[in-house]
């Protein structure tokens, strides 16, 4: 192998593999989760001019771990004119393909459950699951809040589905290859910079698929008290909120993975790259929650069929005619070409661009 | 400053315009028939010189004898306003036209005063209880309920 | 033969009713808003007050002109001074008595205070309904408790002030009340162009807000709106112009209006009117008398048997008393000219046709307080 990707000592036996990357994984996700509602709620304190929760523990870092004890001996409540197995089943499916993608996501060289072939058309697929449990949880709730929430978070999935798949793909025709592995493997100028274009319209359409501010419709607690969570309590309001967060540490490990070159880099140990990564694009998602006010639906589709959706045609389009025209040309000259495009494309298309349309006649 | 209008001028010109609709005129107010309140209020509304297009408010009191609704008119364009009040004296059912039509200001005024006084005002779109609940007894604000 | 025949699907949508309210996050309170909706779009809405409806007018009949002013704090808990003020207004005006020079001052600096802290929550929650998760409306807060602290330092209290009087006010202010201020005046701008620098050209507030819940200026003098509410719309109506009361004709302030009276010009005038009360804080504390705060008043007041309308202009609007007295020790009749619950007459007329977010935003462009709406 020219790329040396095992550490040394790594088990060998698949079995082995198979059960220690299941503990790890689980154990890095709830570990990770945790860290992030604290970051988070500690975060939005010191951009809103308060506090936050620093009463349990040092800087209040146990703070997680007693809500979490708090939400475990909640009375668990079911509405009663619910679909009683479906609002059971709902939290699962929303919670286990927040997981599963980390199946794919490389920790460090090699360190990572399966090295699919496939790797990045099998995180677009599973991803994609979750919304089937949160439809489950609105319409199982029988509440109309809950119905809106998750009919809202269908159509944003669906539509937003389409330019984050194509915006991966330019990264993809760059690296030649499906497999995260061989993706952070090609970075060796992280993809961020060749595919800046490709980066802003996948970390955009992401935010609407996690459901995070500005598109954060889907449980608009000012709209729709908690959309399709309303109904939820106990120990089924925490899976989901841990799916939400479980979500949200996905799409940072892999724009980590896919924009910005993963494990890699110097000095540090490549976990800690990797895991520092991952802290700064959830701080980024946290930063402009703090900051925009939320669209509307139609302004919310508007954005990803009129503006992201063209862009993100086009960024393919340019992305394939660079590595047909010019496949001897090195990288670092595609950089300011990338980037003057990417400047030149949004200002144009967001003069062209008009959000939504506003009033319905009734 | 908002110019007061007497209410004995202005009883002087719709008495040439209604005559006898004008029970009784002070210098801060002017009293009229209940009957003819929504013509008045439509002259006062429209006629130029006067141009009340704004209803400031609309008050309820029971004086026992008799229910008072009081109507605080402004004209946004000329800067001054005038009181017009209208009486009904049948306890048991009290009837004023309501004016809705002219200014919709009244709207939830009037449900209120019919929530709490027991006021009717006919011709208004949607009458019914605002502050109090469907099917609560008596109407508190009047002056015997206890 | 048989002709096959495409049959033309058609699919039949159900409007459904949703009630938001009374307890919902974004009410403001406990309204409730009972929409006809199809899909996200409002077909109708009716609204469904009552649920902080205490029987404040029917109680104060049987407390003294005096005692009734606690309960005016209780109307509109954002604004509880203005409050005050209107009520000592229309007693005065009922019982004929006058205020000392200094009190008049002091009535205009608390006032205007209670303006900017009133629309500091107003536009803060405002952009909080907008989906703006807690950052302005914390940072507004920020500002509001400076001017609760100075409410502090006056009367004690940082809710309910009860500080106003039939005559003047309770106490003199203290001396460490000016330069406070005054510090507070040097820092309030600051701050202000700190909110327009992040707000006023943001990107999603403009398409959210821009032209959207338009109350036209016919309708809107129609409904008896007032307020930011009424000038948003064009109407340049503000009673501190057009009725001074207290001693509002020795101040020089503008009148910011509106011009398309949508969600954003209502709070473009909002921001603006706090810059005009800042106007008037500086000149008023410049020719802040000495003397008395409170002038001879009997501890019962019985005005002469007749009736009283008294009114100013509070942060939401045209805030009146009509008082009637039979001569006694209280007032025979106490009824409130509410400007929030007028304002919201045309509430389902600014909804219809809009999403389930702009209702939500239209509502909160409002500002209303359901302690005021619902007495």
């Amino acid at each position: 192998m020219a790329m040396q990707m095992l550490p040394p000592n790594w088990p060998g036996n698949f079995w082995a593999h198979w059960a220690i990357f299941a503990v790890v994984i689980l154990v890095f996700v709830l570990l990770m989760v945790m860290f992030f509602i604290w970051l988070e709620r500690r975060a939005m304190a010191v951009m809103q001019a308060r506090l936050g929760p620093n009463r349990a523990g040092p800087f209040g870092l146990f703070q997680p771990a007693a809500d979490a004890l708090k939400i475990l001996i909640k009375e668990d409540i079911i509405p009663a004119r619910s679909d009683k197995l479906v609002h059971w089943l709902a939290p699962v499916v929303a919670f286990v393909p927040a997981v599963l993608v980390f199946a794919v996501v490389p920790f460090w060289g090699g360190a990572l459950l399966a090295d699919l072939n496939i790797g990045i058309l099998y995180v677009v697929a599973i991803s994609s699951v979750t919304i089937v449990g949160i439809f489950m949880a609105g319409w199982s709730s029988n509440n109309k809040y809950s119905t809106l929430g998750a009919m809202r978070q269908v159509a944003s999935v669906v539509s937003y589905e389409i330019p984050v798949v194509l915006s991966l793909v330019g990264v993809i025709l760059l690296a030649g290859s499906l497999s995260m592995q061989q993706i952070v493997a090609a970075q060796d100028i992280p993809f961020i910079l060749l595919q800046p274009l490709g980066f802003l319209l996948f970390f955009t359409g992401a935010l609407a698929e996690i459901n995070r501010a500005p598109f954060d419709l889907t449980e608009a607690d000012s709209e729709l008290v908690a959309g399709y969570m309303t109904e939820y309590s106990g120990m089924k309001f925490g899976l989901f909120f841990l799916a939400e967060y479980a979500e949200a540490l996905a799409i940072s490990a892999i724009v980590t993975t896919v924009f910005l070159g993963g494990w890699r880099g110097p000095l540090l140990p490549p976990w800690l790259w990797f895991v520092g990564k991952v802290v700064i694009v959830f701080f980024v998602i946290v930063w402009i929650r703090t900051t925009v006010p939320r669209l509307r639906i139609d302004q919310l589709m508007a954005l990803a069929w009129k503006f992201l959706l063209p862009l993100a045609l086009l960024n393919l389009l340019i992305t394939a005619a660079e590595i047909l025209f010019w496949p001897a040309v090195s990288l670092w000259v595609l950089i300011p070409i990338n980037f003057a495009v990417m400047i030149v494309l949004v200002l144009l298309w967001s003069r062209l661009f008009k959000l939504g349309w506003g009033k319905v006649e009734v | 400053m908002t110019l007061a209008l007497s209410g004995k001028d202005i009883a002087g010109k719709i008495e040439k315009k209604f005559p006898g609709c004008v029970v009784e005129s002070a210098a801060e107010s002017l009293l009229v028939k209940g009957e003819s309140l929504l013509e008045i209020a439509a002259y006062l509304k429209n006629t130029p010189g006067l141009d009340f297009d704004y209803l400031t408010a609309v008050s309820g009191v029971d004086y026992l004898d008799c229910f008072e609704v009081v109507y605080h008119l402004t004209s946004l364009k000329n800067n001054h306003s005038l009181v017009l009040k209208a009486r009904c004296y049948d306890r048991a059912n009290p009837v004023l036209p309501s004016v809705v039509g002219l200014w919709r200001t009244a709207d939830f005024q009037e449900r209120e005063i019919y929530d709490l006084l027991g006021i009717s005002f006919e011709g208004h779109p949607n009458l019914k209880r605002i502050a109090l609940w469907e099917g609560f007894e008596g109407h508190p604000l009047r002056k015997d309920f206890l | 033969m048989e002709t096959t025949k495409t049959k033309e699907i058609v699919i039949n949508t159900e409007p459904f009713v949703v009630n938001f309210g009374p307890a919902h996050p974004s009410t403001h309170g406990v309204f409730r808003m009972r929409m006809t909706l199809d899909g996200e779009v409002i077909m109708d809405m009716e609204p469904v007050f009552g649920y902080l409806h205490r029987g404040l007018e029917k109680l104060a009949e049987e407390r003294t002109y005096t005692s009734c002013i606690p309960l005016t704090d209780r109307l509109d808990y954002l604004a509880p001074m203005s409050n005050n003020l209107a009520y000592c207004l229309a007693v005065e005006k009922l019982a004929g008595i006058a205020v000392p020079e200094r009190a008049e001052y002091i009535r205009v600096i608390i006032a205007e205070l209670q303006r900017i802290a009133s629309h500091l929550c107003a536009v803060g929650f405002f952009l909080n309904d907008c989906g703006a998760f807690m950052t302005p409306v914390l940072y507004m807060l920020r500002e509001r408790e400076r001017i609760l602290d100075l409410f502090d330092m006056v009367c004690g209290q940082r809710l309910t002030y009860n500080y106003m009087r039939v005559g003047g006010v309770s106490q003199d202010i203290p001396e460490e009340f000016i330069p406070a201020l005054k510090k507070f005046l040097k820092e309030m701008p600051g701050w202000l162009d700190e909110y327009e620098r992040l707000l006023k050209d943001n990107e999603i507030l403009l398409a959210r807000a821009k032209g959207v819940g338009i109350l036209p200026r016919d309708l809107a003098i129609n409904i008896g709106a007032s307020g930011p509410v009424l000038r948003a719309s064009g109407v340049r109506w503000d009673i501190r112009r057009a009725d001074p009361y207290s001693i509002y004709d020795r101040f020089e302030f503008d009148i910011p209006v509106g011009t398309a009276g949508d969600c954003y010009d209502r709070y473009r005038v909002r921001v603006e009117e706090m810059r005009q009360s800042l106007r008037i804080l500086r000149q008023a504390i410049k020719d802040l008398p000495r003397g008395e705060v409170r002038s001879e008043v009997p501890h019962l007041i019985r005005p002469p048997i007749g009736e009283a309308y008294g009114h100013l202009e509070g942060p939401r609007g045209e805030l009146g008393f009509y008082l009637v007295s039979d001569g006694s020790i209280a007032p025979y009749r106490f009824h409130v000219r509410a400007p929030t619950f007028i304002n919201l007459t045309a509430l389902a007329d600014m909804m219809r046709g809009w999403k389930i977010a702009d209702a939500i935003l239209i509502f909160g462009s409002i500002d209303i307080c359901m302690g005021e709406v619902d007495r």
